[in-house]
């Protein structure tokens, strides 16, 4: 057991920290973020740009091997790099789902030619990809996905409605989940699809969020018509597909929980003053300074023995499915705490009130959403509960039955 | 970076779960429980036989001179076991303390024994901030010790006392002139404590110029040991909930199908693994001496005592009105959740801790 680098890592720590020297800026302080302000459009023109950056001095896909066009290194390097550009003021998100779980997804499923030809532009930042799973009646219960594909010769034909799309609007590409044959019981009819965002008969519609940004959609398909060569795996088998995408879902959003929002707190908590002393001395805030740091770091440690796993080629364990459950509801508990501090001032917007409450409050109104994308916690709790503990799964109506014949 | 223990001391760990098994079971435990006995000799014994006990103490000293990093599995599976024996005061905290700071005689004189199983030194390191019986607090002169300790684990098996006086670290006789003893009924009978009072007792001061700080270090270690007890305690009582909940049928189903139940034993897992995370970051800096140690010490205290009530606590609910009953284990898991989440200094004090290392750290 050893939390230090090796020395490999640390000579690639090295590295990163030089290179990312030269061609970024590093934060001024915690809560410092990447030209805020910027419109979306030339936010995601920065993101790109720095993408291409990256890819071109090796650090865009640090963990894929290779022959596909990655590094070739360890999980543990792509967790080095990830930790020092953390430092450092970059565009993030817009490649989350490409990099986290599409192209993942593509690396394991995908033929050659489609290996050949969807890997490296990602990695170099000019395709950005989404997932098109969720739909209005398939969230918890995706199995339940109505989107059409039919056969038509060599063609797929797609008709259907997709929700909670991150990123649809910008994005080139998609992974897209399908079903091709109505006979089967629910899971078994489905297949996935490498999607072209640019073909006709798509049309994306931005959904407003409660923290009044837009970041996914709706995404309508109306007789779309795709190669059989934009079959992602085989007919059918869409179910087993979008299992791995989860699987490297967890991962990913496991990392984004490992930032320092007990660290920001205590910072806020220094220049709050409560009853005339900094709130920081209040025995209340300290423990909850305390709590979140549990749960927050003890996330993170958990993420990264599932890397040291990875790293010795195994699976990891079953503690990674409590991942998501713990480090949710950690950022809708610190988001809170945060936003308490300030008592009733703690109410005004940040225009008003400073922009070290940005982020902070930016968490409190995300946070809700963070425990429902991705699974929701009752979701997540049926999963341990039956994957990992073996209790009974839930009784199923519906899971021996052709779909044709279920009600919608 | 390698965030994980090596398979060959995962297949120790193995070997101590299956030696437990059999010389820690609950009949092992009870005997202690109804008072028939102050620890469990046979538990001791085969702990000592495997070397369990002299894991961390260096091979000249009977040890076997592996490490703490080994003897974290060794606590996880005591803890697991339910193991009714002196294993915090004798080996967490009086060994490591006189391996860190102890004379050269001091530790030829002790770790043999203490590895062997055939002494047994009762320790109280820690400040002990919370009082209530408010005796009068240990003094230091002339190389005596007065005054008294209240809930001093295993104090009347013990044929000695480590206790921090003065911030020197002290040796006691507790067979000598001027120290009384007296047994205290405990929450949890198969941890006893005793009071002992002190007038004018020998004191032999270990080697260690700052005593306090040895003995800080000694309690951190303590902590994060006491969290892998914890942690293989609560995962022992959830997965006696889990089993619980398959077998035992109630409108015409396994209670186990029921959400309410798979939602709360879930919950139950998910808080042990945070615990275990944050066991195994403190195994770490322990056996590395690593300057993170305060920080990863409190933060295993803290996870692995709300853990292990909460598995304590619910385990006992979901078995039902049996789980109410001396007869089931429940209330073993019960007493011993709480007991090791105190007898080191509560929760609440522990989180401060954690609180002042993270400001500190920010800073």
């Amino acid at each position: 057991m050893d939390f230090n680098d090796t020395p490999e890592e640390a000579a690639f720590r090295a590295q990163v920290r030089t290179w990312l020297e030269a061609n970024a800026t590093a934060k001024r302080g915690r809560d410092d973020t990447f030209r805020a302000g910027l419109s979306e459009a030339e936010y995601l023109a920065a993101a790109r740009a720095w993408q291409k950056r990256k890819a071109a001095a090796g650090y865009a896909a640090i963990a894929a091997p290779r022959e596909m066009g990655g590094l070739g290194g360890t999980p543990a390097m792509q967790v080095v790099y990830s930790q020092e550009e953390a430092r450092f003021l970059t565009p993030d998100r817009v490649f989350e789902v490409s990099l986290g779980t599409a192209l993942p997804t593509v690396a394991m499923w995908g033929t050659p030619e489609q290996k050949a030809s969807y890997l490296q532009p990602a990695f170099e930042g000019d395709h950005v990809w989404c997932q098109l799973f969720s739909e209005p009646s398939a969230g918890s219960d995706l199995g339940n996905v109505r989107t059409r594909a039919t056969r038509e010769g060599d063609e797929w034909v797609i008709t259907g409605q997709k929700v909670w799309t991150s990123g649809a609007h910008f994005a080139q590409y998609g992974i897209l989940l399908a079903r091709t044959d109505w006979d089967q019981p629910k899971s078994k009819g489905l297949t996935m699809f490498i999607l072209d965002m640019g073909l006709p008969g798509i049309e994306v519609r931005p959904i407003r969020q409660i923290s009044d940004e837009a970041h996914f959609n709706e995404v309508f398909l109306s007789e779309v018509r795709l190669p059989d060569s934009a079959r992602l795996g085989p007919e059918n088998q869409g179910w087993k597909v979008m299992l791995s995408t989860l699987m490297q879902e967890r991962f990913s959003l496991g990392e984004n929980f490992s930032g320092d929002l007990y660290a920001q707190i205590i910072d806020l908590a220094r220049e709050v003053e409560w009853d005339g002393r900094p709130a920081i001395e209040h025995a209340r805030v300290r423990s909850g300074i305390a709590d979140a740091y549990i749960a927050q770091f003890g996330v993170e440690l958990i993420v990264r023995r599932g890397m040291s796993a990875i790293s010795r080629g195994e699976s990891p364990g079953p503690e990674m499915a409590a991942v998501k459950l713990v480090g949710a509801r950690a950022f809708q508990t610190g988001g809170a705490l945060a936003v308490e501090l300030g008592g009733a001032e703690g109410l005004i917007a940040q225009e008003d009130l400073g922009p070290e409450w940005r982020l902070p409050q930016l968490l409190w109104i995300s946070a809700p959403g963070a425990r429902i994308a991705g699974g929701t916690d009752e979701i997540q709790k049926n999963t341990i509960a039956e994957r990992v503990l073996g209790l009974p799964g839930e009784l199923r109506t519906d899971r021996d039955v052709p779909f044709r014949e279920l009600e919608g | 970076m390698n965030f994980d223990f090596s398979d060959d001391q995962r297949r120790l760990q193995d070997e101590v779960r299956r030696v437990l098994a059999d010389h820690s079971t609950n009949v092992h435990v009870r005997r202690v429980l109804d008072g028939a006995a102050p620890f469990c000799a046979d538990t001791w014994r085969e702990l000592a036989a495997l070397g369990a006990l002299g894991i961390a103490i260096p091979e000249a000293h009977g040890g076997s001179g592996m490490g703490l990093l080994e003897l974290c599995l060794v606590a996880e599976e005591a803890g697991r076991a339910l193991v009714a024996a002196p294993l915090l005061p004798s080996i967490y905290l009086a060994a490591e303390a006189i391996r860190r700071a102890g004379s050269a005689v001091q530790q030829a004189a002790w770790l043999p024994r203490l590895a062997a199983g055939e002494a047994v030194i009762a320790a109280v390191l820690d400040e002990r901030n919370h009082r209530v019986l408010k005796d009068p607090k240990l003094s230091l002169a002339d190389g005596k010790v007065s005054g008294a300790v209240q809930a001093v684990p295993d104090g009347m098996a013990a044929e000695a006392a480590l206790l921090l006086v003065d911030g020197r670290l002290v040796l006691v006789d507790l067979r000598g002139e001027g120290v009384e003893r007296h047994a205290l009924k405990s929450l949890d009978p198969t941890r006893p404590l005793a009071r002992l009072v002190f007038d004018g007792a020998v004191a032999e001061a270990l080697d260690a110029a700052d005593g306090a700080t040895v003995a800080a270090q000694v309690v951190n270690g303590a902590a994060v040991l006491l969290a892998f007890e914890q942690v293989g305690g609560a995962a022992r009582a959830l997965h006696a909930a889990r089993d619980h909940a398959l077998q035992r049928r109630a409108f015409g189903r396994a209670i186990g199908s029921f959400q309410g139940v798979k939602h709360k034993l879930a919950e139950l897992f998910a808080q042990i693994e945070i615990a275990r995370a944050h066991a195994y970051y403190g195994a770490w800096a322990l056996a590395t001496g690593a300057a993170e140690l305060p920080r990863a010490a409190a933060a295993a205290r803290v996870a692995a005592t709300t853990a292990y009530n909460a598995a304590a606590e619910e385990s006992l609910h979901l078995h039902g009105g049996i789980g109410y009953t001396w007869e089931l284990d429940c209330h073993l898991h019960l007493r011993r959740a709480r007991w090791l989440g105190q007898i080191l200094g509560s929760e609440h004090a522990w989180r401060e801790k954690l609180a002042s290392a993270l400001i500190e750290e920010a800073a």
